[in-house]
């Protein structure tokens, strides 16, 4: 079997380096890889650009590496949760690209299936096209989009086996599949990491060729942004 | 009088019909869930990989690994699925979502609708609003006739940055119902109490009156 498992979130970063581009997976707090990012705090990265839906609150997620200025450039489609970060890109300081959720996910998927472009009607006639390629087909026009290109994709997933399989937990889920593969090496850190063979082949979303690095994470805190709940009565 | 927001949910809940797929944007449109009869059968999907949304959790039963798009705790009816974002923009863009409930900043007789960005001032995102009024062919508009200063918020032109273009067809307000078509507004329903003239004088883009217009029910 390949070897892909390594120890910890400071294995699993080696090689990362100033000014590269990084796949955050997540949308909000659910489903961030916590500990993939405790360390890029921890190694003081900078100059990096960040690919992830969300920028995180201000004292969690990618909110860490921004009160740290870690982060020169964050490609986004909603960042409404972090005062820190709408301080940063209206002063300047941070070069924000705010992109259509549904182009964000499908960039991911572009650069893991090896497709450089695709159009959608997302954003036409609006400045999320503005020089972009637009045609029409069959009637509508369509702005085309291309892949993303990056270094290091981290994605969280629930469970996983030393094959680098993965199995993502209700709507943790989210961008993590459409990361995996999609960057030069995919990080996974999971929950639980069982020796391959016990996870059930049926049951896994991401086959372990889309992943390079796989390690069982700690002390997971899971934060929940908004808090609702129902009355038993 | 004017219908609060859980009012304007209300009415456009009479919308959803038996066997409809719905997204829910953040918002009023979130009150919409609670309004829905209960002898039709309907699932809402929200976009960051859930189809089959339920209520809020009770207390101590929240999951963090289950949110909303707005990143509300929830919980999982009977037939729930989960799936990735790539698969939930299929289901957008493919259109296989039969309703779309949104709010706005700005509607333009056009159809035109802006929801994103006040530059200079809130930079917030679009999310998935401009994969959803791209793709959807209902969409429902639900926002107050106005703004915070007084002005109407269904114009000639949108002034703030786009969302989407040509693209809303109906819109809810604390006002009125009404359908935009051929480049104007036209009224359909007021809210009970409200006459077509304060309705007149709260829209600034053209507004068609034919005949007499009814109060709507709730």
């Amino acid at each position: 079997m390949i070897q892909k498992t390594v120890a910890n979130a400071q294995e699993a970063c080696e090689g990362i380096k100033d000014g590269m581009t990084l796949m955050l997976g997540g949308f909000g707090l659910s489903g961030i890889p916590e500990n993939a990012i405790s360390e890029l705090v921890r190694r003081n990265i900078k100059e990096v650009t960040c690919i992830s839906n969300n920028a995180g609150v201000d004292d969690f997620g990618l909110g860490l590496l921004l009160q740290k200025r870690q982060i020169r450039k964050m490609i986004s489609s909603y960042v409404g949760e972090n005062a820190e970060f709408e301080r940063q890109m209206l002063s300047g300081e941070l070069a924000v690209e705010l992109i259509p959720q549904g182009t964000l996910a499908q960039r991911c998927q572009a650069a893991q299936s090896g497709t450089p472009a695709f159009y959608t009607p997302a954003g036409y006639g609006t400045e999320v096209a503005e020089g972009k390629e637009t045609r029409e087909f069959n009637g509508k026009m369509y702005v085309m989009e291309r892949a993303f290109e990056a270094d290091f994709a981290f994605v969280k997933a629930w469970k996983g086996d030393t094959a680098g399989n993965l199995i993502f937990k209700g709507t943790a889920r989210n961008f993590n599949p459409n990361m995996c593969g999609a960057a030069t090496i995919t990080v996974a850190e999971v929950e639980q990491l069982v020796p391959a063979g016990e996870l059930d082949p049926n049951q896994v979303h991401i086959p372990g060729i889309f992943v390079q690095r796989i390690f069982e994470g700690k002390n997971y805190e899971k934060r929940i942004e908004q808090l609702t709940v129902r009355n038993r009565n | 009088m004017a219908l609060s927001k859980e009012q304007i949910a209300q009415r456009i809940a009479k919308e959803v019909k038996d066997g409809y797929y719905v997204n829910l944007g953040i918002g009023i449109p979130t009150f919409v869930a609670n309004f829905v009869r209960d002898d039709i059968e309907v699932e809402f999907q929200s976009e960051n990989g859930i189809l089959g949304m339920g209520p809020f959790p009770f207390e101590g039963e929240e999951d963090p690994d289950l949110i909303n798009a707005g990143k509300q705790t929830i919980t999982a009816l009977p037939g729930a699925s989960f799936f990735d974002s790539a698969m939930s923009f299929s289901m957008i863009r493919g259109q296989h979502v039969d309703l779309t409930i949104l709010g706005a900043m700005e509607v333009a007789q056009n159809g035109n609708i802006a929801n994103w960005k006040i530059p200079g001032k809130m930079v917030k995102g679009m999310g998935g609003a401009m994969d959803l009024v791209a793709s959807a062919e209902n969409i429902i508009v639900a926002m107050m006739h106005t703004n915070r200063a007084g002005e109407s918020k269904l114009l000639k032109e949108c002034s703030l940055p786009l969302t989407g273009v040509r693209c809303v067809t109906k819109i809810v307000t604390d006002l009125a119902v009404l359908d935009i078509r051929d480049n104007a507004f036209y009224l359909l329903e007021r809210a009970p109490g409200v006459s077509v003239k304060e309705i007149q004088a709260a829209t600034e883009g053209d507004l068609i009156i034919s005949g007499e217009i009814p109060e709507m029910e709730l």
